[in-house]
């Protein structure tokens, strides 16, 4: 093990470690609100909103994280646009996630008890007045813990990035790479710096659902 | 947009070759998985001593990396330490690791869920400890396993796709190259192949619901 790698290239490493984490708070920001947005859709009275929301979800949800990426990386090249890696890559993220969000979100607002739209609409809000007001902020209790979890998981899914040179922590290990040509050492480094972020993310959430559990 | 180009009879050919690479890969790799999230979920559920423990932190470190940068060391890093292993077997070997980890959770999970009384039950009828765990524990934990293991294995499917980062010539690999021959055949490219991905995932939790109704 070289440990100098990691001082001499500590820069290096710790500007993708930004790009990663900025991702990573950009797509969970994002996808919380497109997500609740679906969410809203799919148990919406109106018959197209929950159709167009159905099919969002089952649809992001069976195809590959890298091929919605794909989507906004090269998509706009076919009417002449063009987006940086950085921007496609977040954007493909916070719309891979919003549909595994919108799910944790629907799950949510399912175990709150109807009485309690019930109540709120016999005292005069309007459907979305009790939503807002009533529903959502119940159901958030416990959305948080698989939201956790999605936070997880969009720290390690952010690594993608790499593949469209979107400066995430993958991204610059291979500026470190092609510098030092010791590949073991670097990528052991750049593990280290994952699991300085999600290990203990991880060990949160699993306080946390087993405190809800009680 | 040029949809007749993008899907001529060769390009069709390539993604095909790819899907059939994908399949593979994916197929063996959720076999393996499955065997090895068995073992390390049996081992971690009945507590045996230091193999346990070795479990946990093996399944602890593995799930909180991202499975990218495990393909990509099991192809470019391993080399330096002697290990060689060639395209495909570094994809089914990473997948392996890492479904494998996730798996062995669903497993624990399954078989802790399974009542003690059960347990207690196959233990006072004479069974030993191994046979209860295979007679009785195993087959009920299974069944309740079966939704999230299938949801695990077309994440496993859907995350073969990673394996670009190694030039594995699998789906998305080839649908890059088609794309990279010209910006017309961008949206028609990754449309056909968002399609082939839904169709195949679909499929798979089609068959799984029909699973679940049988052994309910």
């Amino acid at each position: 093990m070289q440990f100098s790698i990691l001082t001499d290239y500590f820069g290096t490493y710790m500007e993708g470690f930004r790009g990663t984490i900025l991702s990573s708070l950009l797509a969970l920001a994002g996808s919380f609100l497109l997500g609740t947005l679906i969410a809203v859709f799919r148990i919406s009275t109106a018959r197209g909103l929950r159709w167009f929301g159905t099919g969002y979800v089952e649809f992001i949800r069976n195809i590959p994280l890298l091929l919605v990426v794909y989507i906004f990386y090269y998509g706009p090249s076919a009417f002449g646009l063009s987006l940086d890696g950085f921007t496609a890559g977040t954007i493909g993220l916070t719309v891979y996630t919003s549909a595994f969000i919108a799910e944790a979100i629907r799950a949510g607002i399912a175990a709150v008890p109807k009485g309690q739209t019930e109540a709120a609409r016999s005292s005069g809000l309007t459907y979305v007045q009790a939503m807002i007001h009533v529903v959502l902020p119940q159901a958030i209790k416990l959305v948080i813990p698989p939201l956790g979890n999605q936070f997880i998981n969009l720290i390690k899914n952010s690594s993608v990035l790499t593949i469209v040179a979107g400066l995430d922590l993958m991204y610059f290990a291979d500026i470190v790479n092609s510098d030092t040509f010791r590949t073991f050492d670097t990528y052991v480094f750049v593990a280290l710096f994952y699991l300085v972020l999600t290990l203990p993310l991880s060990y949160v959430m699993r306080v946390w659902e087993r405190r809800l559990q009680r | 947009m040029d949809f007749a180009g993008a899907y001529s009879a060769d390009n069709l050919k390539f993604l095909l070759d790819g899907l059939y690479v994908t399949l593979i890969v994916a197929f063996t790799a959720i076999i393996l998985s499955f065997l090895l999230g068995c073992i390390i979920g049996v081992v971690r559920y009945a507590k045996v001593p230091v193999l346990s423990q070795i479990s946990f932190v093996f399944v602890e470190l593995i799930r909180n990396l991202p499975l990218l940068l495990i393909i990509f060391f099991m192809r470019f890093a391993l080399p330096e330490v002697g290990i060689k292993l060639g395209l495909m077997t570094a994809a089914i070997a990473a997948l392996t690791i890492f479904e494998g980890a996730m798996i062995s959770e669903i497993v624990r999970g399954g078989l802790t869920s399974v009542d003690k009384g059960q347990i207690e039950a196959g233990r006072s009828s004479g069974l030993t400890g191994v046979q209860t765990l295979w007679h009785i524990v195993l087959p009920q934990g299974l069944r309740r396993m079966v939704p999230p293991l299938v949801s695990q294995f077309i994440s496993l499917l859907k995350d073969t796709s990673l394996a670009v980062i190694i030039s594995l010539a699998e789906l998305m690999h080839n649908a890059g190259i088609i794309i990279g021959h010209g910006y017309n055949y961008t949206i028609p490219t990754l449309l056909l192949v968002a399609l082939i991905y839904f169709t195949v995932n679909y499929l798979l939790s089609v068959l799984s619901k029909r699973l679940e109704t049988k052994n309910a």
